[in-house]
């Protein structure tokens, strides 16, 4: 019984992850109308800086949380320079945008290999965080409980920021229809920069916070992407509840084909999307691919 | 002289080049090179057919590449012999080929890369973590090469000449193919598809059969590829591979039948020659990739031709650009 509990909190949790991955993954889709490749290696990149600020560099250690802030901040401002520098220099060419992400992708991972090596690091679970809750018979770890919460605010405040504040309303008129936003005078090419930082923002956080659960290593980013497109595809694009169901189902299955199916964990995640492919290309909560 | 007599000779003589290759590349490691430039090649046949003449770009080829590789690895290490092994590689490539066509075509443009790139990885996936089938990161091993009416492949020379005859059907049957009906009207549907399907063509079926010719060559590759290494190893399936496929296409130029082997010359000859100096080929590939999309949107032969020609006319042609989605959405 334990064990079913304790392997459901464990998809949650990693749901949880994917959710912060996806939900920025999906609202760039959603925009600018490409899937963005780095987006595994935001993920790995921010893992990779907080493991280092928690560490120390220069004989100063941060704060688990402070240093999670931080290297949100310097995957956000890596996202918003890819965006200012080169995809605005191929405007409505999607295709090479999207191969212009590809590209990039491997720049970092090899990037990351030449500066952090090949071993895996570990991230040490904040101190506060260690140890476990009891209900009854089952026992939580609370660092997963911790990730679960941050995962449902930031769900929370991500749809208070798309559907209540006048930037929410601005990002919602760019991804319905970029072009008729610009003549109503919305500065589509600046919302660009901005949801592509919030989207990096946000998939390097997952990452270090997922530091002490998945660790770091080289290949974190191939492991990832494919969960956060697969999300995607099952959720729909541009759609915030569609991430959010999505990397539930996404979460458990991952985890629950990884203790009972180890071998083909992978595959079974191939199951719901050739369902939903083949009954609803645009996905649970999407509408009809541009 | 006209061009067609030109390039007629062209042809002749980089036929002629190829015949004698091995005669003065002395060294077996330029053989060697040359052997994976031309398996290479008629992988990014394969790829161009999609990406250049119908416009879907896929990142999920290294999968079906992968998937021929090992399902020959598998089944000699399984005592099958040779001819069988290869006939049931083959014959599981396509099958695994139409799936992958039927899926992926379910969209076109973004939404292809988007499965295909899915697809791809959790092929990869199944070769890393399905060790009971796949011997996962150990890989499988190929002991001996097939000996074709008792000629033995084991020199890289015979090698060379064996993947040699086969580079040369399987670019006859390209440009068979570019040049039939069917692939006037795949080229069609990459411009036109809503046209294309006011015509009265099955836009849906014309592109899943030039996925499934793609699919055969490479699987063809496939095949070759793992009786070069004499291994096979998942990082074969790895989105990395299925990128320099992609980055063969569009450096040697999308829609070329001669794009393809110079784009796979660059970069076999990059990659060999770069790892003798620096360690990490990935940065490198990353960088090109980027500098080829950003600077040469048409690919290297298109472009070399296009500055040929502004040089030599001072014409001032339009760069096209075939990396953009084509046409309105179907």
């Amino acid at each position: 019984m334990n064990f079913w509990i304790l392997l459901a909190v464990n998809s949650i949790t990693f749901g949880g992850l994917l959710f912060l991955l996806s939900a920025g993954f999906s609202l760039i889709f959603g925009l600018m109308r490409i899937p963005n490749l780095t987006h595994g290696s935001l993920f790995m990149l921010g893992a990779y800086v907080g493991a280092t600020l928690i560490m120390g560099i220069l004989s100063v250690q941060l704060d688990f949380w402070l240093a999670a802030v931080l290297s949100a901040l310097v995957v956000a401002a890596f996202g918003a320079l890819i965006e200012r520098l080169l995809l605005r220099r191929l405007p409505g060419e999607p295709l090479a945008q999207v191969l212009v992400t590809l590209g990039i992708s491997f720049m970092v991972a090899d990037f990351c290999l030449m500066v952090w090596g090949g071993d895996p690091i570990s991230v040490a679970t904040p101190t506060h965080l260690v140890g476990f809750v009891r209900y009854g018979v089952a026992v939580f770890p609370l660092y997963r409980l911790a990730i679960i919460g941050i995962a449902a605010v930031v769900a929370v405040a991500l749809w208070l920021l798309l559907e209540r504040t006048r930037l929410g309303a601005m990002i919602r008129a760019g991804v319905d229809d970029p072009d008729m936003a610009r003549v109503v005078g919305i500065r589509v090419s600046q919302i660009f920069t901005i949801v592509f930082g919030l989207g990096a923002a946000l998939a390097g956080f997952a990452g270090i916070i997922g530091g002490p659960i998945l660790s770091v290593y080289p290949g974190l980013d191939q492991d990832m992407l494919p969960l956060a497109l697969v999300v995607v595809i099952l959720g729909g694009t541009g759609s915030l509840l569609g991430s959010f169901v999505g990397s539930l189902i996404v979460g458990f299955l991952y985890n629950f084909g990884q203790a009972l199916l180890p071998e083909l964990a992978y595959f079974i995640l191939f199951l719901p999307m050739l369902l939903v492919l083949v009954l609803r290309p645009q996905g649970l909560f999407g509408r009809q691919l541009p | 002289m006209s061009r067609g007599v030109l390039g007629l000779a062209g042809l002749a003589a980089a036929f002629l080049a190829l015949v004698t290759l091995p005669l003065w590349l002395t060294q077996i490691y330029y053989v060697n090179v040359a052997s994976q430039i031309l398996f290479y090649a008629i992988f990014a046949f394969g790829v161009n057919l999609l990406l250049g003449y119908a416009g879907l770009v896929s990142l999920g080829h290294a999968g079906l590449f992968g998937i021929a590789s090992y399902a020959t690895a598998y089944l000699l290490a399984a005592g099958w012999g040779h001819p069988l092994s290869i006939i049931a590689a083959l014959i599981i490539g396509l099958f695994s080929t139409a799936i992958f066509a039927a899926l992926s075509l379910r969209t076109s443009g973004i939404g292809f890369i988007m499965i295909t790139l899915a697809l791809g990885e959790i092929l990869w996936g199944l070769a890393y973590r399905w060790i009971s089938v796949t011997n996962g990161d150990n890989g499988i091993n190929v002991h001996t090469r097939p000996t074709p009416f008792g000629f033995s492949l084991t020199s890289a020379e015979a090698f060379y000449y064996v993947t040699f005859v086969v580079f040369l059907i399987c670019a006859i049957l390209v440009a068979i193919f570019v040049r039939s009906p069917l692939g006037a009207a795949l080229r069609g549907t990459r411009d036109q598809p809503r046209r294309m399907t006011a015509l009265g063509y099955h836009v849906w079926m014309i592109r899943f059969w030039a996925c499934m010719f793609s699919g055969l060559l490479t699987c063809v590759a496939g095949i070759l590829f793992v009786y070069y290494n004499q291994f096979i190893s998942p990082q074969t399936l790895a989105l990395t591979s299925s990128a320099e496929v992609v980055l063969m296409v569009i450096s040697g130029g999308p829609a070329t039948l001669l794009g393809p082997v110079v784009g796979s010359a660059l970069v076999v000859i990059v990659k060999s020659v770069v790892s003798g100096y620096i360690a990490r080929w990935n940065f490198l590939l990353g960088a090109i990739f980027v500098a080829i999309v950003i600077l040469m949107p048409e690919g290297l032969v298109p472009g070399t031709v296009r500055l040929w020609k502004l040089g030599w006319r001072r014409a001032t042609t339009r760069r096209p650009s075939v990396l953009k989605t084509g046409g309105p959405p179907a």
